[in-house]
This record gives C-alpha cells, sequence and structure tokens, in this order.
C-alpha cells in the first residue's frame, strides 16, 4: 500500500501544549534518541513478552494448580486460609483491635482509608516535584503500607500450619475409583467401629474431615500402638479406651492393611 | 492481493487515519531499555495486560470443560486436571497467571507511584488505574471459589464476612453476592461464576480502553 494514502490527519494525540508550573516538561523537550512504536519498538516488547510467556509455560508445566477435596460447606474443623495476595489481610483480621467487636474497623474502616487515599493520591499529594525524596510525605506512607504488607503476609506464613493445610485438604475420595478392600469382619474393624475411631479416619479407613488415611501406613503394630497411645497431629493422647490386648489387636489389623 | 484488500476497505472505511492513531507514534528515550537499562520498570504495565491476554485465553478454554454447579464443579475441574490433554497446563497457567498478574499490576503501580507520575494531568488515569486494581482483587477473590473444594468455599466464607462489614449496605451485599443471606451453596458458585466470567471482564475491558486512551491522548510521563 502507498505511504500516506487516504491519510486524514486526524490531530497529534499529545497534551496540549500549555506550558503549566505543575506539569512535568514533556518528553519531546527532550532531544532524546526517540524510536518509532511500530515496528521498531513494538517488536522489544514482543521479545520481553515471548521471555515472560516462556518462563510462565515453564512453571505451569512444572507445578500443577492445587485441588483439593470436594467443598463440604458443614466441615468446621478446617482452618480456612484465602490465597495468598489476601493473606495479610487475613493477618490483620486477627489483631485484638481489628477482630471481634472491632471487626468492622479491621474490615472496613482501615483498608477503606488504605483504598481511599490511594484515589485520592494526586489530590493529596499536589506540589510540582516528581522526585520521591522529594516527596517524603507521600514516599513514606507507601513505604509504610508495603513494609506492613509484607510483614503481615510474612507472619502468616510463618505462623501458619502447614501441614494440617495440606493433611485437612487431601483428596480421599478419588471419583471413578473406589476405596481399597478392607476386611470389615476382622475383630480389628469391629473395635475401630466401637471406640470411634471410624468417626475421623472414614468407615473405609481411607480417610475422612478430621483424621487421614490408615491404609497401608507402612508402621509396624507397636508403632501404632505408640500413636493410638500418645496421639499424632490432631489426634490427642488416650482417645482409646480399650483393654491392652484389644490394643493389640487392632493395632496388627491397622499394620497389617495395604 | 492483500494490499487490494486493503485498499478496498481503506477506501470506504479509512482505516489508515485510525491505524495511525493506534500505532504511529513515537517512544521516548527514557522509557526504551535498549537505551537505559533501568528503564525496564516501564515493562510492568504492558506484561499485566500481556497476562491478562493470557487470562482470557485459558479462561475461554477451561469453560470448555467447567461446569458451575455444585453437583458437578469439582468433578469437571477434578477431570480437567487429570484427564483432558493438556488441561493441567492451561488450569495452571489461569492459576499462576492470576497470581504473576496480581504481582505485575502491584510493581506498576509503585513505578508509577515513585515516579509521581499521576500528576497534573494524568489524575484521571490513576484513578482509573485503581479501579483496575480493586477489578483484578475481585477476579482473585471470585476466582477462588469456582474449583468448588474446601479451601475454596472456606476463604469465601471469611470474605463474605468480612464484605457484611461494610456500613448500611453490608447485609444487602453479601445477599447479592452469596445470593442467600446465610447459605453458601448452589447461588453462591452460579453468581460467582457469572461475576467472574461477565461481570469483570465487561469492566475490565472498558476500563482498559479508557487507560490505554489517555495513555495515547497525554503521552507518557517525561523523564524525572
Amino acid at each position: 500500500m502507498k505511504k500516506g494514502k487516504n491519510i486524514k490527519y486526524v490531530g497529534d494525540s499529545r497534551v496540549p501544549q500549555d506550558i503549566d508550573k505543575n506539569i512535568p516538561t514533556d518528553f519531546s523537550q527532550y532531544a532524546g534518541k526517540t524510536e518509532p512504536f511500530y515496528p521498531s519498538f513494538l517488536l522489544k516488547e514482543w521479545m520481553v513478552g515471548a521471555v515472560f510467556l516462556v518462563a510462565l509455560l515453564v512453571l505451569s508445566a512444572t507445578h500443577a494448580a492445587p485441588l483439593e477435596r470436594i467443598a463440604d460447606p458443614n466441615d468446621t474443623a478446617y482452618i480456612p486460609l484465602p490465597d495468598w495476595y489476601f493473606l495479610f489481610l487475613y493477618e490483620f483480621l486477627k489483631f485484638p483491635y481489628a477482630s471481634g467487636p472491632y471487626l468492622p474497623i479491621g474490615a472496613f474502616v482501615i483498608p477503606g482509608i488504605a483504598f481511599g487515599a490511594l484515589f485520592l493520591a494526586p489530590f493529596l499529594d499536589r506540589g510540582p516535584e516528581r522526585r520521591p525524596l522529594k516527596r517524603p510525605i507521600a514516599t513514606g506512607m507507601m513505604l509504610l503500607a508495603i513494609a506492613s504488607i509484607f510483614y503481615l503476609t510474612w507472619y502468616s506464613v510463618e505462623h501458619h500450619d502447614w501441614e494440617a493445610t495440606k493433611n485437612q485438604g487431601k483428596i480421599v475420595d478419588i471419583p471413578g475409583e473406589d476405596a481399597p478392600e478392607i476386611d470389615v469382619n476382622a475383630d480389628g474393624y469391629k473395635l475401630l467401629v466401637t471406640y470411634a475411631c471410624t468417626s475421623c479416619h472414614g468407615d473405609k479407613l481411607n480417610g475422612g474431615a478430621a483424621g487421614p488415611t490408615l491404609i497401608n501406613l507402612g508402621l509396624s503394630s507397636d508403632e501404632v500402638t505408640k500413636i493410638v497411645k500418645e496421639g499424632k497431629g490432631a489426634m490427642p493422647p488416650g482417645l482409646f479406651k480399650g483393654t491392652d490386648e484389644e490394643l493389640k489387636t487392632l493395632s496388627d489389623y491397622i499394620s497389617s492393611l495395604k | 492481493m492483500l494490499k487490494k484488500l486493503y485498499d478496498w476497505i481503506d477506501e470506504r472505511l479509512e482505516v489508515t487515519p485510525m491505524w495511525r492513531d493506534i500505532a504511529d507514534h513515537e517512544v521516548p528515550e527514557h522509557v526504551n531499555p535498549a537505551h537505559h537499562f533501568s528503564a525496564f520498570v516501564y515493562c510492568f504495565g504492558g506484561l499485566t495486560f500481556f497476562i491478562i491476554l493470557i487470562q482470557f485465553l485459558s479462561g475461554m478454554f477451561l469453560t470448555l470443560y467447567y461446569v458451575p454447579d455444585i453437583e458437578n464443579a469439582w468433578k469437571s475441574v477434578y477431570y480437567l486436571q487429570n484427564e483432558v490433554a493438556f488441561g493441567k497446563i492451561v488450569r495452571a497457567m489461569h492459576h499462576w497467571g492470576a497470581s504473576l498478574a496480581l504481582v505485575m499490576m502491584f510493581l506498576h503501580m509503585l513505578r508509577v507511584y515513585f515516579q509521581g507520575a499521576y500528576k497534573k494531568p494524568r489524575e484521571l488515569n490513576w484513578i482509573i488505574g485503581v479501579l483496575l486494581f480493586i477489578i483484578m482483587l475481585a477476579f482473585g477473590f471470585t476466582g477462588y471459589l469456582l474449583p468448588w473444594d474446601m479451601k475454596a468455599v472456606m476463604a469465601t466464607k471469611v470474605g463474605l464476612q468480612i464484605a457484611e462489614q461494610s456500613p448500611l449496605i453490608g447485609g444487602v451485599l453479601k445477599t447479592l453476592l452469596s445470593g442467600d443471606p446465610t447459605i453458601i451453596g448452589a447461588l453462591t458458585l452460579t453468581r460467582f461464576f457469572a461475576i467472574h466470567v461477565f461481570f469483570l471482564p465487561a469492566a475490565l475491558i472498558g476500563l482498559l480502553v479508557l487507560h490505554f486512551y489517555m495513555i495515547r491522548k497525554q503521552g507518557i510521563s517525561g523523564p524525572l
């Protein structure tokens, strides 16, 4: 196509050239090395995009998106956890003056002030200066906000029980796959029902809302006995109220499950 | 042949001036990393837009299998994750892309903030930018529920409790989002789905058009 054919100039799409004290000098005033957007600069943007896309693809191919077990809205034992970018807010709402009767302060007032200030930043910070060091208040406020967000996120990550999160969300009922066959007529299984072990570990012993699977643990009978007596993780010690003989039968049974 | 086609269209619609307005402009030296490496900070906004495009595409492919219904949502995601060819990768791209979009947008905002680029005459574009920030957080919040697994529902419960704290409209807002004053269930999922794939993208596209139009109109702020 012939260049310039049919072109109707629609005006330069820049700000008016009126010099206002508040307007920083337009870059057209600088005798720099400008470059046409198309095609030179767009090609460079394209290359940055390509590198970024490759990085994202490698990340996606090596790290699958997590999926926990199907939702059970009535499971009250589950410790809720938001996605990482909301962690700081979640942690903030645990502070005494941001929770309980003060929840409106933590959930509405403080975030409201933060976002309100962000909205109004150009109207609060009106001076002609643009360099960060020449606007200490604006810079200081933002640095403070960044520091608190990083600190709260770090604190939340540091003080969270990630092991529990991993276990409480595990997929136990895989669709299309039945739970492993277990001998429900064995004495050991009857004891598990009698002493309510199945209420946490599931009727099929493959885990449930509060307890992990008991199948294929790879533990010896004595090791199972020890866990039953002393507890482990969320399981408190002394749950089992039966005799030592029953405990032996039960431990043998669990360690035999494959 | 292509030239003929172009001329035929151009004769009727005069696309050349439009093309000129979109792409025919000079890029100043101070934002060009080829001249000053530190100018890479100007990449964050463009990369955010690039990830948004990836999110649109991967999200469109996810809806080929996803079912927004409490019986089947989780099963459809599980199927997508484990049975569908490349389903795992597309879902991972959407998952990691969401996090990266927020990181890039945050860095872009910090660049604009610390450079004082929001000052007159660019106040309006800053406000559009903060609105975009909120839209993106809403994307994250609504998208988190869609797989309908434990973490999704429990986090949404907490999120709705926070929304309820808004003065005056708190109760109404919660009912509007979850479909019921107390239950988080079938209606909540369909509403979050509708918000995530129809309402928010519409708002996002509209605001992005304004964001880019203002950049072209006003140009990039000068060097510090």
